[in-house]
């Protein structure tokens, strides 16, 4: 808090309980916050990803959303090194190409680091 | 609503700063300029959100800082909207784990202190054909009770009083061997403390006490002159001069505990200053509380309104030396101000006034348990026996009736986080009703509580680093 400040310890609780209740969502890369905070990731924990569920058939087809979006689960929303070249340091353009997923998904390629 | 009005809170300030003593959270927090300048444009009545803004930034402050600071007293709730907050009282979880077992190893007494509780005229106590000392099979049980009701917590403490306790101290001993085993064996660490008059202590006694770290409070009312003025032998002869070199002789071998005194303001003891400075300088207390004698208003040691607030102005002038020393970083002794700083720094805001019922019971010689060692061997008061453990529904009948919640009076008091009623038994005394709200030190309360606050803002201010002694003595303790 910034115009008012934390004396005692129970203040301190107060202040925690705030910044967890209303600061929930902060930048990964943003550095360590000034103190321990619940902090919940974007993206595959929260986003529906169409790629890893199967509609009432067991195909993709019905899905509401086009299976090739779960290739940008991995790039815009959740860097995971793992799956896909990542959009913040590294490939900010990988998907330049691919003005819609479904029809453009071929022109995202491979990346060679 | 987007109107805005005051939350519920104590202000105060020192060493230059503005402060907010939360109620009934317990939170202090300090303001600046801008948040300072809500508060008072609140102060002068409630008012909208848009006027609110409009009016901070025609002095001077900026939209977005003043929404932010807004914010920042709403989350805090030091300002409401609307019908403000819920006022939810959280209930201690029951069967509440022990901490404390305070043994009344005897009811016996070898002094006649005029205004004692448990044989003056103001007594609760009914020992007529119960056992006057304490057994070694009782103490024992009483351990292992303290043991089988203490889950969850590593450490307990075991207190032993009286009556006189050194009057038993064959059975204090063999109850400390006995309960070292028996905490070893069940992985938990146990304290030992005990209060006595001083008038039993010998050499092999001392040599004891301070091998086996057993904390000690010496009851003793100060230079000979107050002392002796109350603390008398049945032949109404004083007890100073038999003490004195006893007190001098624990305190020069006693080294392994902190040894603090305790003495009982009356009507005719009420210069704090002078004692303090005999306990501390002249005889070597490391620390000294002081607490207004428990009694009904008509007795002629009671001390009345204009006593207390004599009182009050010799606590806070000793209040203010306790934070000269604070802020050069040293110990100072007076313990009436480090408890009361000690709750503020933690902000408890309590459910209850005290343990007692809770994690605190107290034991009698018989074996009774009583809420406190104040309760004991009042049948009145009984809450159960060792050997059938604590009657559930006696103990939760106390306990709702000693809750905040059901003390109106108290509700619109911003001192209840930390009085939450005051003592039981003082309420009892006087009222007749351990429930009973002890409206007749309300001033007393709030004006030691402002006292500190101010004592704890100065500090905060001009030497935070004293403050985290209080971080580590963790647990408050009961007296």
């Amino acid at each position: 808090m910034k115009h008012i400040k934390a004396i005692n310890r129970k203040a301190k609780r107060v202040e925690d309980y705030v910044a967890a209740e209303h600061g929930d969502v902060f930048a990964l890369q943003q550095g360590p916050p000034p103190q321990q905070r619940p902090h919940y990731p974007m993206g595959c924990s929260l986003v529906f990803s169409p790629g890893w569920e199967v509609d009432a058939t067991g195909g993709t087809a019905g899905l509401c959303q086009p299976v090739e979006r779960d290739l940008y689960d991995c790039y815009i929303s959740c860097f995971w090194p793992a799956q896909v070249p990542d959009h913040l340091n590294n490939y900010p353009d990988w998907t330049s190409k691919c003005a819609s997923a479904t029809k453009d998904w071929r022109k995202i390629d491979l990346v060679f680091p | 609503m987007n109107t805005y009005k005051l939350g519920e809170f104590h202000p105060f300030s020192g060493a230059g700063h503005e402060y907010l003593y939360l109620v009934p959270s317990g939170a202090i927090f300090a303001l600046d300029d801008l948040s300072s300048a809500i508060i008072n444009r609140l102060g002068e009545g409630e008012c909208g959100r848009e006027e609110l803004v409009s009016s901070l930034t025609a002095q001077g402050f900026t939209p977005a800082d003043v929404e932010e600071a807004i914010e920042e007293l709403y989350q805090s709730h030091a300002i409401a909207n609307g019908n403000g907050f819920p006022s939810e009282i959280q209930k201690p979880p029951m069967p509440f784990p022990l901490q404390t077992l305070v043994l009344n190893v005897t009811n016996q007494c070898n002094l006649s202190c005029k205004y004692c509780y448990e044989f003056g005229e103001d007594r609760v106590a009914t020992p007529e054909g119960k056992p006057k000392f304490m057994s070694d099979e009782t103490s024992r049980a009483a351990v292992d009770f303290l043991l089988a009701n203490s889950p969850g917590r590593r450490a307990v403490s075991l207190t032993f009083f009286g009556g006189e306790t050194l009057m038993n101290f064959k059975v204090v001993r063999s109850t400390i061997e006995y309960a070292r085993q028996q905490a070893h064996a069940a992985g938990k660490y146990i304290d030992f403390s005990l209060t006595t008059n001083a008038t039993l202590l010998t050499p092999p006694v001392i040599e004891y006490l301070a091998e086996n770290q057993v904390g000690v409070t010496i009851s003793i009312d100060g230079p000979k002159e107050m002392n002796d003025q109350l603390r008398v032998f049945s032949n109404g002869q004083g007890s100073y001069e038999i003490i004195a070199p006893k007190v001098k002789e624990l305190l020069a071998k006693h080294k392994s505990r902190p040894i603090g005194a305790r003495v009982t303001l009356t009507s005719q003891v009420v210069d704090v200053k002078g004692i303090f400075r005999h306990l501390t300088d002249e005889l070597g207390f490391y620390e000294v509380g002081f607490a207004p004698v428990t009694t009904s208003p008509m007795r002629l040691y009671a001390i009345g309104n204009d006593g207390l607030n004599n009182v009050l102005e010799q606590f806070t002038e000793l209040a203010y030396e306790y934070l000269e020393y604070a802020l050069r970083g040293e110990h100072h002794g007076f313990s009436n101000v480090n408890d009361t700083l000690q709750e503020l720094h933690a902000g408890v805001s309590k459910s209850h006034p005290c343990g007692a019922g809770l994690g605190l019971l107290g034991v009698a010689p018989s074996g009774d348990i009583a809420p406190c060692h104040r309760f004991v061997d009042s049948d009145t008061h009984k809450l159960g026996h060792l050997t059938t453990g604590v009657d559930r529904e006696v103990q939760a009948d106390f306990l709702e009736r000693g809750g905040i919640h059901r003390k109106p009076e108290c509700h619109t008091c911003w001192a209840r986080p930390v009085c939450s009623g005051g003592c039981y038994h003082e309420a009892y005394v006087r009222y007749g009703d351990t429930g009973h709200a002890n409206l007749h030190y309300c001033d007393w309360i709030r004006g030691w509580t402002h006292v500190c606050l101010q004592i704890y803002g100065e500090i905060a201010a001009r030497n935070p680093k004293f403050l985290e002694h209080f971080d580590e003595r963790s647990q408050y303790r009961e007296r």
